[in-house]
């Protein structure tokens, strides 16, 4: 072993440029999730926590399965937002349930909530649909589903907190407009359609003006009794 | 029925479709089903015969062409609505010849004039495969042109401006793997259908086969594969052609816009022999030098006050995954310096890449790419023109400047 010491040391000083100059070239870009997810950064920001911009959605810890539903469905083309679809269009679904998984793992801080700007009548109205529902019109609470504590439920149920009034509304108007549908039975398109533009403005009014909850998680799967069935969350 | 009624009947409608019958028995043979299913890999067919969320093969996917819309047809087995009555004579006919089992002219948005090049063998096999996907019962959608181009007949003066048949005969001086290659490029591939110019009329001009152009209502342009002062593969080693068609990145730049979607539904399912073909041809189409340094049109004091602008932009949102000094983390984040595609006449890629972001395709090589994030909404139209001069134009490339409005034209480009 000794007599090729020589040799082997003379190989390693050869050697050792080459590769440190390879690596230098061959540089990886790092082989996490979250560098694969960067795209999705400058709108829903680097953790899902969501941007200052009112329109772009919170992700992070949404139950994977409600993620994973609305990547295939923006792939596809159901749900209908261009430079979304765009970038999902030639993605697998093994990898689109990763990046949900991934995004619903994430627990960063919620913002600060917004001061409301609507009145006290519009928020109680908005308080008392999400609570309480309004059973002369048919319409069931929000937490019925969504959770007492508004984190959603496993597995496709989002949570409702950390999302501005002009994103809520917007999709409470897509459901009540057929412009976002989900697999039937379409239960928020039948509870959107109850509501009128007044209730939109008011529940998206409250829910936005809500504090981030002591314990951001999701409610497990089965544990609420739900009003009506979903399509997207089988029993 | 009496056994002499039954063998009359049986004999009447084997008369009535003799060629049918005998596809049948053809299409038992798996081997050429597999191989069929391959070779409409291949040829794609799936991208245009397929809506989105709908079924495998049943068309109806729309088309937006600068004559109106087509959509496309359903080529399922099914007897009333898709193709379950055609003859492999007929399927080849159509293949071939662009021609309906009626006679009736096909629109030249069916690649026919690239697969006219398409062996019989070859046509008969993807027929067999075609019989074996499901049947699905839909209707055609009427085409939605605009006069003059709703008149069928007005494809007889197309034809004969721009289509050759032919069957791919192959050059007896070249490889028998170059002469596959041409095949696929040429034939099923229908490369040229992007990579060709189209000129007012809708058709490619054959005396610029392959030289780039800006494919019609997508704002996407399709680099020269022949010049190698855009895509023209000419420095590129055969590995990097082969990852690039079939991962869909290399170390020499990712796919993105509409070559992701070839990768993805057709390149990446080819065999590494075919893909190997396909490289030698597409590298011995290229020619011509290294590229020449391009003539600015900005005045120079404006392009370097453009450029220390560009820079700034450039350092503050691209640097930490394309490199100080562009020269990337390839395969996942391209390198800038020295990349054909940003240095190309034509900058709407380019800016495009910058405004919209993009993941190149899924595959098997290559399962959770890396994506680059859009900036419509963080960079002005100055700053967008201002960074992409600054990457077509530092580290020694020779793009030439872009302008505020170039960028703000983009912005309305159709993403989806």
């Amino acid at each position: 072993m000794d007599r090729f010491l020589p040799l082997t040391a003379l190989l390693a000083l050869f050697a050792l440029p080459i590769d440190a100059a390879q690596s230098q070239t061959t540089e990886r870009a790092p082989d996490t999730m979250a560098a694969r997810v960067l795209a999705c950064a400058p709108c829903h920001g680097a953790e899902g926590e969501g941007t200052s911009d009112a329109y772009f959605p919170r992700l992070a810890g949404k139950p994977a399965g409600y993620l994973y539903n609305q990547l295939i469905a923006f792939r596809d083309g159901r749900r209908r937002y261009p430079p979304m679809n765009y970038l999902l269009e030639f993605q697998t679904d093994d990898y689109l349930k990763k990046i949900a998984e991934y995004f619903a793992s994430l627990r960063p801080a919620f913002p600060p909530p917004v001061p409301p700007v609507d009145s006290k009548e519009v928020l109680a109205r908005g308080e008392q649909i999400v609570k309480n529902g309004d059973p002369q019109h048919g319409i069931p609470p929000c937490s019925a589903c969504h959770g007492p504590a508004l984190g959603g439920m496993e597995p496709g149920i989002p949570g409702l907190l950390g999302l501005r009034a002009a994103y809520i509304s917007g999709q409470l108007g897509g459901w009540r407009y057929g412009t976002r549908t989900a697999f039937a039975p379409d239960c928020m398109q039948i509870v959107a359609g109850l509501l009128t533009e007044v209730d939109v403005k008011a529940v998206a009014a409250y829910l936005s003006s809500r504090p981030a909850p002591a314990d951001p998680s999701f409610a497990p799967r089965g544990s609420l009794p739900m009003p009506l069935e979903c399509g997207s969350e089988p029993h | 029925m009496s056994r002499t009624s039954t063998g009359l009947l049986v004999g009447l409608v084997l008369a009535l479709s003799p060629a049918t019958a005998s596809a049948q028995q053809k299409a038992a043979d798996p081997a050429v089903i597999a191989k069929g299913e391959y070779l409409a890999r291949a040829g794609d067919c799936i991208a245009c015969h397929t809506a989105r969320e709908g079924k495998t093969f049943a068309g109806g996917l729309p088309m937006k062409t600068p004559f109106g819309t087509l959509y496309t047809s359903n080529i399922t087995p099914d007897p009333q609505t898709g193709i379950g009555t055609w003859t492999s004579d007929q399927f080849y006919q159509m293949m071939h010849n662009g021609r309906f089992p009626d006679g009736g002219l096909v629109y030249p948005a069916m690649p026919f004039a690239s697969y006219t090049q398409v062996t019989r063998e070859d046509s008969d096999a993807i027929y067999a495969y075609l019989r074996t996907v499901p049947p699905v019962k839909q209707l055609n959608k009427p085409h939605d042109l605009t006069f003059p181009f709703n008149n069928r007949s007005l494809i007889l003066g197309w034809r004969t401006l721009f289509f050759r048949e032919g069957e791919f005969k192959p050059d007896p001086t070249k490889s028998a793997e170059w002469n596959r290659g041409n095949y696929l490029v040429e034939g099923l591939g229908h490369c040229g259908m992007c990579h060709t110019p189209i000129n007012a009329l809708g058709g490619s001009k054959q005396s610029q086969a392959f030289e780039g152009g800006l494919i019609p209502m997508q704002n996407w342009y399709a680099p020269s594969l022949t010049s190698n002062k855009e895509t023209g593969l000419g420095d590129w080693t055969i590995e990097e052609i082969v990852d690039y068609l079939r991962k869909g990145v290399s170390a020499k730049g990712a796919v993105y816009g509409p070559m992701a979607e070839v990768v993805y539904n057709s390149l990446q399912y080819l065999n590494d022999d075919d893909v190997r073909a396909m490289a030698v041809y597409l590298k011995g189409l290229a020619q011509g030098g290294p590229p020449e340094k391009a003539s600015t049109s900005l005045p120079s004091a404006e392009s370097s006050l453009l450029l220390s602008f560009g820079k700034s932009i450039y350092d503050r949102d691209c640097a930490s995954c394309h490199g100080a000094t562009g020269q990337g983390m390839p395969p996942d984040y391209p390198p800038l310096a020295g990349n054909q595609s940003i240095q190309m006449v034509s900058a709407v890629n380019s800016i495009r890449m910058v405004l919209n972001g993009g993941y190149p395709p899924g595959t098997s090589g290559n399962p959770m790419p890396h994506g680059m994030p859009p900036f419509a909404q963080k960079l002005s139209d100055d700053e967008v023109a201002a960074v992409v001069t600054y990457i077509r134009t530092a580290w020694g490339n020779r793009g030439e400047p872009v302008s505020a409005r170039q960028a703000n034209e983009l912005r309305a480009a159709t993403l989806n």
